[in-house]
Order: C-alpha cells, then structure tokens, then sequence
C-alpha cells in the first residue's frame, strides 16, 4: 500500500477571519505552483479547513514532499492513504495491513483520530474510534493505547473519499506567499540578502529584487551568481523579478568626489534611492535589506540611521538581530550558503575602505554628498534607464 | 574586433579536426574493441592518429598512450611512476613553477610517503640546472620538469636536464610536461633521453578530452584507470575515437608547419612586446625574443587590478587570462610568478596574453590601443 495523497495542515491562516479564503486559494495556488515541477499529476482540493493534495497517477513521492516543504503557510504534511467507501470492515482491513507494512517494529503506543465529514457514514467518529482501536489491539497486541500522549495518531477522514494517515512532515509555517503585498529585496551576492528575501516572503510578501553591479570591476560570473541565488530564493518566494542595475558610473563618481571612508555609506544610500525607483515602479511596500546591527562598519546603528534616511518607503531588515552563525544557518538550511560563497567580487568590496566611518553623522554625508550634485541626476537616470529586468523563475536543484 | 589572446587557456579547434570528428561521431561510431568491421573502423582512426603523432616525436606508436588531456597524462606520469617504483626510491625532484596538474600530484606524493624535493629557478622563471646533478640520489626515481611554462612562457633546459639525469642516475625517470610546448617546439624525446611527456589536444586546436602521454619503450608506470585494458592496460576505458581522431589531425597541421608557425608567433610576440613596452607603468615578466616561448608574454600593470582590467578587456573584445587569479574571498597566488619573485603589489596585477597561429597583427593593435585608453582610467580609482 502506498501513499497517494497528503493532507495539509494550516495553522496561522486559519485565523483570518472573512479574508480566509484568500489565504486558501493563495496556498492552493502555491502547492500547485511548486508541485509543477514535480513528476506525476496532482489535484490541490481545499476542504473544511484542510488542504488536501491527490495524486492522479504515479509519482515522485520524496519530489512532492520537498516541493510542500518549502511551500510557505504549511504547518503539517501527512502523507495518506486514499480509499473508496466500500463498508467499515474493508477499511479497518485496509488499516491493519497499512499499520503492518509501515511499522515493523509494533511496540509504541497510539490513538485513533477519526473525523466524519460526509453525515451519511453509518458510524459516527466516536464509534469509529473504538471500533477500530479494538481491531488494532486484537491484531497487533504490542501495540498499546494511548489518549493522552500517543507516540502515533491514527488519522481517518470520511469525506467522499476515505482518507488515512499516521505519519507527518514539519512545514515551514509562515503565510502564504501573495497574500501581504510585494517588496523590493537589494540582493547582493552574500550570505545575508538571500536569507531577509526568504524570511520576508515567509511572512506572506512577494519579493521584486534589485542588484548592483560593477563591471569591469565585477563580473559576469558574479552576476550569474546572484541570478542563481534568486532561483534558490524562488523556489519558496515564487518568480522574482529581478533589476540588475550598473552601479559602475555612481561608484566612481563617489569615490573621486567624496571622502573615501564615507564611501560605502554613500553608495548604499544611492542603493536606497535606486531600489526605492524600481519599487516604486513594480507596486512594492516596502526595501528588504540583509543588515544586522554592527556586522560590518556600514551596519552600525549610525550608519543603518544614515543609510535608511536616504529611503523613504519602509525599510525591513529581517535579519537585524541575528548573529552572523544564525544567517549561516538559515542560508544552509535555504540551500543558498554553498552558492553564496563563490568566490566572486562584490560591488560592496571593491573600493571599500582600510578603516570606513563606523561612526558616520548624517549632516557630514549629506555635505560631501553635494560634490555629487553636478553629476548624480545624470547618473541615476542613466543607471535606471540602462538597468535589465530579468524574471528569475525557481530552479529545481535536486 | 574580437581579439582571442587568451590560446594558453585553450584554441579553437581546426575545421579540419572538426570535421574529421563529426565523421566519427556521426558515421564511424563503433567501439574499437568490438570484433567488426564497425569497430576496425574505429581503430584505424586511433591508429592514424598514433602514428601521426609519434612521427612528430619520432617515437614508436606504441609509445603513445592516449589520455583525456594534459591533466591525465601528468597524474598517470607521476603518480604512475611513484606507484610503480617505489620499491626502488621515494625521492622525486621537481620544478617549483609547475602547473597544477604536476604540482598537486606531488603534493599527494608527499603526503603519502614521498619526498618531494624543489629545483630553484632563476628571476626568469627558468630551472637552474646546474643543481640538479647534486640533487639526483641512488633512490631518486623521477624528475619532473615542464618545458614551457604556461605563466610566463620560460623555456627550461630538458635536453641538458635529461643528460645530467642518464649520466647521474640512469635508472631515474624523466619526465616532460610539454603542454604549453608540444606542437611549437621538435621534440625528441628518445632523443634526448624523456622517459615520459604529457600532451594536451586542446592546446594544439585539437578538442577538449584529448591527450596523450608519451611513454618510452621498457617505463613501468602503474596505471591509474582500470578496466577494459585499452591502451596497452595503461588507460582502460572506451577510446574517445572521435577526439583522438581530432587531435591527429591538430598534431599533424601544427608539425607540418612547424617551423613557419614559430617564427610567425615570435614576430607577433616582438610586435606586442614592443608595443607594449611604450606604455608607462608595465613591466614584462620573464624573458622576451627567442630565449622564451613563441607565444606567452606575462605583464604586470602597476595600480590596476588584473581581474578588473581582465573584466574591461573583455567588455571590448579582448580576451586574455590574469596571471594569478585573485579576488577578496579566494586569494590563489601564482607559484611561478612567487617562484620568480615578482614583487608583492604585482601578483594581482599580471595579465598574460598568448597568441595562435590565428592571431593576427591587427588583433595585437587593437588590443595595445585598447589597453593604451582604458589603464589611465582604471589607474585612477584604486581600492584605499
């Protein structure tokens, strides 16, 4: 016997009140989408605060389990059993041998969960329950009952199909991407920016992106890196549309014209201005940024104050509290850290500073900002009207 | 204009060993160890190819063991080698400018029982033979020097080398990495007493996967891929027929004009040189004229960034390798250009520029103009 379906489980979204249904069809929509990829052919049905996922031919079982697991908005996944009605002696038989062929080792203690959906079933939940418990007990004796604490919860669903379960996947929470608005990531080639786009859009927000890029200062290769970081963020955000910016021109002009210890701050405060250009334009609510407090000289408190002045959207920094091993952690898990660390120059780190202002005050950059005031409308136009909006679909990478 | 300086790295491959491949891909396909005609069809292209390439040597056929490249034919050499002679000695001696693919094997040696010892080299990057014969012991079984050297193009003494190693100790292996070499150069490896000389087809407008190690009559090399017993048990596995058919075709090409060749790319070498020399602030790494290879010039640009000035070639249609690949995660220092002690603030800011029979003059302008308007620019923003 093998599985042919998953039951899905929801928590948060559950709680929405009227806008409910639009958290279901938004996570319906998103299993679809991310089960595209996967071998075999699928039915995404919600019912009665369940989500349930049918196979409709053979498929890839361990493929469909990874694409739920990156589905946000699920709580649960549980892979099941599905059968037709054909009267309760044949399900607890079919039961019984499920059990058999799935645990060889008898000896834990269990529960049976049965839920009546369809009224008409001859039994009620409660009659279910103990009936089948029983025939469990006879058949399997080292099996033992459990109510309150059961190692194993034997689930049956009567619906118009019968459905059975006793095994379940963590999901990855959060809320289902679509359902709070869009935001504008500025994804670089590090570590932290790809982790703030994923924990951003697990709370529900799609994600734009904007990168800049350097050339000759840096190369192809590490804008090809930053197209594959995005494909690994949108196997969990969905399609990310992402504007590659040339910085070159701004870069320079900053450094012959500014202090060169304020440089770095100056240049992501014209980050700010560009990302916020193209957020404006793509209907985002808000910039994604990867900071943490005092990683490096332009993430101090000073210097976050400067760099978020130049922005007038909200700025969210998911990753602000976070120590440097907790965003490795998180780029692991994601799958995005072994492509992060290719050894490719940032437009960060090329004329970066021996010792940068860790300290900056804002009137002190806005003055030296004005050696920029002859040339930076000319260069911001030319960057924007240059830059190439490429759409970054997930990229299976099994 | 696109300005290909960059046939270090790779060559285009010829037409004419495309087009002979594409035959063996598409209609002489067999498996050369299959009992048909199918597979004696195959096998006459391995043949022609054997016997092409071991004319260029003068070399028997049976001489020529073929390899996926220059990589395979260095590890088989040397790894191969040690394997089969330890018994005899665990005392290896080799050039300290070497590539990776020797470089690494005797890094595993070493750490696994060998030692491992290093030739100095000169400022010019070339072996200082007159060591060697001090150096050579009863129990040393290999010496391992490249000919050419792929960074800067010095040419190391390997017929004294090889006199120095038979009268020394005539038991001792020599062995030859003649990639950046084969194909520029005659070589006699009988001759001058080569026990072992690796070749890359790629480096010769032959295809990527092709190579072979030369293999004097009565070395005992253990081999390194087992199987089917291909290639006299030296390299078992399917012959890639269609990419050894190739590379007897780019052998041949490149022999049968030999000598025209070399003298075309030590004039387009003169040329660049020249031209390059005008510009302020570079300097020329290694030897220049015929004391060093046809086709390698290494240059240092003082206050520019190799992979930044890499990048803006590129961006212009001017292709050429940085001569130690630096970046701020990954800095991976050149061991030839350490070797030869160019100075520290130069390791990031090599380029070198390696030209083919296909490089025309025109191509060397554009590139020295190019380089000529784009260095004041980059000089001007450097990293504080």
């Amino acid at each position: 016997m093998s599985y042919q379906a998953f039951v899905i489980k929801y928590g948060e979204i559950g709680l929405k009140g009227k806008n409910r249904h639009l958290f279901e069809d938004a996570l319906v929509h998103n299993i679809t989408a991310n089960l595209k990829n996967v071998d075999g052919e699928f039915r995404v049905d919600r019912e009665q605060g369940r989500v349930y996922v049918e196979a409709l031919s053979e498929f890839d079982y361990e493929g469909a389990l990874e694409a739920l697991q990156r589905v946000f908005g699920i709580v649960e996944i549980c892979p099941a059993v599905l059968t037709e009605d054909n009267g309760f002696d044949q399900l607890s038989d079919e039961i019984l041998s499920y059990l058999d062929e799935t645990y060889s080792d008898k000896n834990f203690t269990f529960k049976v969960l049965a839920k009546r959906g369809r009224k008409n079933y001859p039994m009620n939940s409660q009659e279910i329950n103990m009936e089948l418990g029983g025939r469990i007990l006879d058949r399997f004796p080292e099996m033992k009952v459990d109510v309150h604490t059961p190692e194993k919860e034997i689930h049956v669903e009567i619906r118009e199909k019968i459905s059975f379960y006793s095994e379940k996947f963590k999901g990855l929470g959060g809320m289902p991407v679509g359902t709070n608005g869009k935001a504008m990531l500025l994804l670089s080639g590090g570590i932290d920016s790809p982790v703030a786009g994923y924990m951003i859009a697990k709370r529900g927000v799609s994600i734009d992106a904007t990168y800049f890029h350097a050339p000759p200062y840096t190369s192809e290769r590490a804008k090809q890196k930053v197209v594959d970081l995005a494909k690994i963020v949108a196997r969990y955000s969905g399609p990310i549309r992402l504007h590659v910016i040339n910085f070159t021109d701004i870069q320079l002009a900053i450094y012959e014209k500014c202090p060169h210890d304020e440089l770095t701050i100056i240049m992501r405060r014209y980050m700010m201005y560009l990302a916020e250009h193209f957020a404006r334009e793509d209907g985002d609510m808000g910039l994604v940024t990867g900071e943490s407090i005092g990683q490096v000289a332009s993430q101090t408190m000073q210097s976050l104050y400067c760099t978020n002045e130049a922005a007038t959207m909200p700025v969210f920094r998911p990753l602000i509290g976070f120590d440097k091993q907790e965003i490795i952690d998180r780029s692991l898990q994601i799958g995005t850290y072994e492509t992060s660390i290719l050894p490719f120059e940032d437009c960060c780190t090329i004329f970066v500073a021996k010792h940068p202002v860790t300290k900056p005050r804002l009137d002190v950059i806005k003055k030296s900002e004005q050696n920029l005031n002859e040339v930076i409308d000319d260069l911001m136009k030319q960057a924007i009207e240059t830059a190439e909006t490429i759409l970054v679909e997930a990229e299976d990478v099994r | 204009m696109i300005a290909y300086l960059d046939n270090s790295a790779t060559t285009q491959c010829s037409e004419a060993a495309a087009e002979k491949m594409m035959q063996v891909l598409r209609v002489d396909f067999g498996n050369p160890s299959s009992l048909h005609t199918k597979g004696m069809e195959a096998e006459n292209y391995i043949r022609d190819a054997r016997k092409i390439i071991a004319r260029t040597l003068k070399a028997k056929e049976k001489e020529i063991i073929f390899t996926s490249g220059g990589t395979e034919a260095n590890n088989l050499a040397i790894v191969g080698t040690a394997f089969a002679r330890k018994r005899l000695g665990k005392h290896i001696i080799v050039s300290p400018v070497e590539h990776a693919s020797v470089a690494n094997p005797m890094k595993f040696l070493s750490e696994n029982g060998f030692e491992v010892e290093f030739l100095p080299v000169d400022s010019n990057g070339r072996v200082l033979i007159d060591s060697l014969w001090d150096m050579i012991r009863p129990d040393t079984i290999l010496v391992s020097m490249m000919h050419v050297n792929n960074e800067i193009g010095a040419v190391m003494p390997i017929k004294e080398a090889a006199k120095i190693i038979k009268e020394k100790n005539p038991k001792c292996y020599f062995h030859v990495d003649a990639i950046q070499s084969y194909g520029k150069y005659e070589i006699l490896p009988d001759r001058w007493g080569i026990d072992l000389l690796s070749v890359s087809g790629h480096k010769i407008h032959g295809p990527k996967g092709s190579g072979f190690l030369f293999c004097h009559e009565g070395v005992l090399l253990q081999p390194e891929i087992l199987g089917g017993g291909q290639e006299s048990g030296m390299r078992s596995g399917t012959e890639n027929v269609p990419a050894i058919a190739g590379l007897g075709v780019a052998a041949q090409e490149m022999y049968d004009h030999l000598k025209e060749n070399r003298e075309y790319l030590f004039s387009l070498k003169e040329h660049f040189v020249s031209a390059i020399s005008q510009v302020e602030g570079i300097h020329v790494n290694g030897l220049t004229g015929e004391d060093s290879a046809p086709h390698i010039v290494s240059v240092s640009f003082q206050g520019v960034r190799a992979e930044v000035l890499l990048h803006a070639l590129e961006d212009k249609g001017i292709y050429v390798s940085s001569g130690s690949a630096c970046s701020s995660n990954r800095p991976a220092v050149s061991r030839t250009l350490t070797a030869i002690h160019v100075e520290k603030e130069y390791l990031d800011e090599t380029l070198r520029f390696s030209f083919s029979v296909h490089t025309t003059v025109e191509e060397i302008d554009y590139a020295i103009d190019t380089i000529k308007s784009i260095l004041p620019i980059l000089r001007k923003y450097t990293r504080h």
